[in-house]
């Protein structure tokens, strides 16, 4: 008897079309029906943020949001972060920092300080750890963490500006490339 | 989660239509960032989720001194944050809306979701209450309009119902030389439910320095916020000193009925109504003294 509704959104650059369950959230939706398993499933009640995805230029928790909200919605995921082989500024300065370890929580830390960047290029110490407030981390810790999106900050506003640095060593960018939300494909 | 139907309506006629239809088998979205989480833990089981985003006046924040606000219970709490005339008139309430949750959560958490949650620890309703807010509540038997601090009638409990849609919140201007204020304690820095909230807001005459008209608002310390009227009554006509200021704690924390819970003691809860209502009403009168241009 549910009606089943088709939504229709822009992912990452390209136009998505899906036949939807309301009850799904757009976590599931990505996940499940777009394999795009970079945002990861933490809490799926809003508090650690391993599911962080834009959407219209906000951070948000898509495990809080139906998929059927995002109708007409222009959302930028992890897989949308790099440029091709090209890793976005923020991915190749958490490997030069060392902000990751077991990775669960990266694709969400590297969406908050994206949503960050774009909307402040030149946060504060401070702005950083608010805007990552709602991330959590058990295992690397934060600091590191900072520190990259300090150093990413930095490095964006004194290069080219575009966000994609250079190919990093090939051995780290494989070991990394699911953790960072490489290698998905939109079906 | 169980199976839902998901309806966006245009219009408010729409929306109450929808809602007055199903009954109790439906339930407003906003935000979503208290639906979700109760649709997947099975504590609401609605048919029917009416997503109230897209009806314009639910979505906008109007202002002007003449009007006051108009603010939509479906805007979300950044959106508050980043408005000009939110931030510089109603700073408490702003406030208040900018320390809910992560900023992945004021992305998507409204204050018109917050109320309607009826939790009596939600940041931004003693904030809506010491602003003297009213909610406007459209429902199949026409339009009323409800004081916030009535609104909330227990835990997780409101006025609103079957078929009643919250609108907005109508707040007035703010007086020559007011101001608002809303603090919380909480045992971390940020992200964390209120163990105490206080909001307050203050007139002043400049010319004697006293006090011409005063709110506060307690949360957390009750089964639903609480006005703290005989509090803001006995600092009216008088200069905001210590005293004022210990008179306004002492019967604030008379009226506050805590519990005690994980997060605190009911006696330590006491006590830290006392604390934050001196340091609202110090806030609040330290902005309204700033406010020359009003």
């Amino acid at each position: 008897m549910v009606k089943k509704v088709i939504v229709e959104a822009m992912i990452n650059g390209d136009p998505v079309e899906l036949l939807c369950e309301p009850r799904q959230s757009l976590l599931e939706v990505l996940r499940d029906e777009l394999d795009m398993t970079g945002s990861k499933e933490g809490c799926l009640t809003g508090d650690c943020g391993a599911c962080t995805v834009i959407v219209n230029g906000r951070a948000v928790c898509s495990c809080l949001m139906l998929g059927v909200e995002a109708e007409g919605a222009t959302i930028t995921t992890i897989e949308g972060l790099a440029d091709g082989a090209k890793l976005h500024v923020l991915q190749q300065k958490f490997l030069e920092h060392a902000s990751l370890q077991c990775g669960i929580c990266t694709p969400g830390f590297l969406m908050s300080a994206k949503a960050l960047l774009d909307h402040n290029p030149k946060p504060t110490e401070a702005d950083i750890r608010y805007a990552l407030a709602g991330n959590l981390c058990r295992c690397t810790g934060y600091d590191k963490i900072v520190k990259a999106v300090v150093d990413a900050a930095q490095t964006m506003l004194t290069g080219a500006g575009s966000g994609h640095g250079t190919v990093p060593r090939q051995s780290a960018s494989e070991a990394t490339s699911d953790m960072l939300g490489k290698g998905e494909e939109v079906k | 989660m169980h199976a839902i139907n998901y309806e966006s309506p245009r219009t408010i006629a729409d929306a109450v239509a929808l809602l007055t239809a199903h009954g109790d088998k439906a339930r407003p979205l906003s935000g979503g960032t208290d639906l979700v989480i109760q649709l997947r833990a099975g504590t609401r089981r609605p048919d029917y989720v009416v997503d109230v985003k897209h009806i314009p006046e639910m979505t906008r924040i109007s202002f002007s001194m003449q009007h006051g606000l108009r603010l939509g219970a479906a805007v979300s709490c950044i959106e508050i944050h980043e408005n000009a005339d939110m931030r510089r008139y109603y700073p408490g309430l702003t406030e208040a809306a900018h320390l809910i949750g992560s900023l992945q959560i004021q992305s998507r958490a409204t204050v018109g979701g917050n109320l309607c949650n009826g939790s009596p620890a939600g940041d931004s309703t003693p904030a809506l209450i010491a602003l003297g807010a009213k909610a406007r509540i459209v429902g199949p038997k026409g339009e009323r309009i409800v004081p916030v601090e009535t609104f909330i009638t227990g835990p997780a409990r409101t006025v609103l119902q079957p078929g009643d849609l919250l609108v907005e919140l109508l707040i007035d201007a703010p007086a020559r030389h007011s101001s608002d204020a809303y603090l919380r304690f909480i045992p971390r820095n940020e992200m964390d439910i209120a163990v105490v909230g206080v909001g307050a807001s203050i007139t002043l005459d400049l010319d004697d320095d006293r006090v011409t008209d005063a709110r506060i608002a307690l949360g957390a310390v009750g089964p639903t916020p609480i006005l703290a009227t005989a509090a803001a009554g006995a600092i009216i006509g008088k200069k905001l000193d210590d005293a004022a200021l210990d008179n306004a704690a002492r019967l604030a924390t008379s009226v506050a009925t805590p519990i005690d819970d994980m997060r605190g003691t009911a006696e330590f809860r006491r006590h830290i109504v006392g604390v934050l209502t001196r340091r609202v009403l110090t806030i609040a009168a330290e902005r309204a003294r700033d406010s020359e241009q009003r």
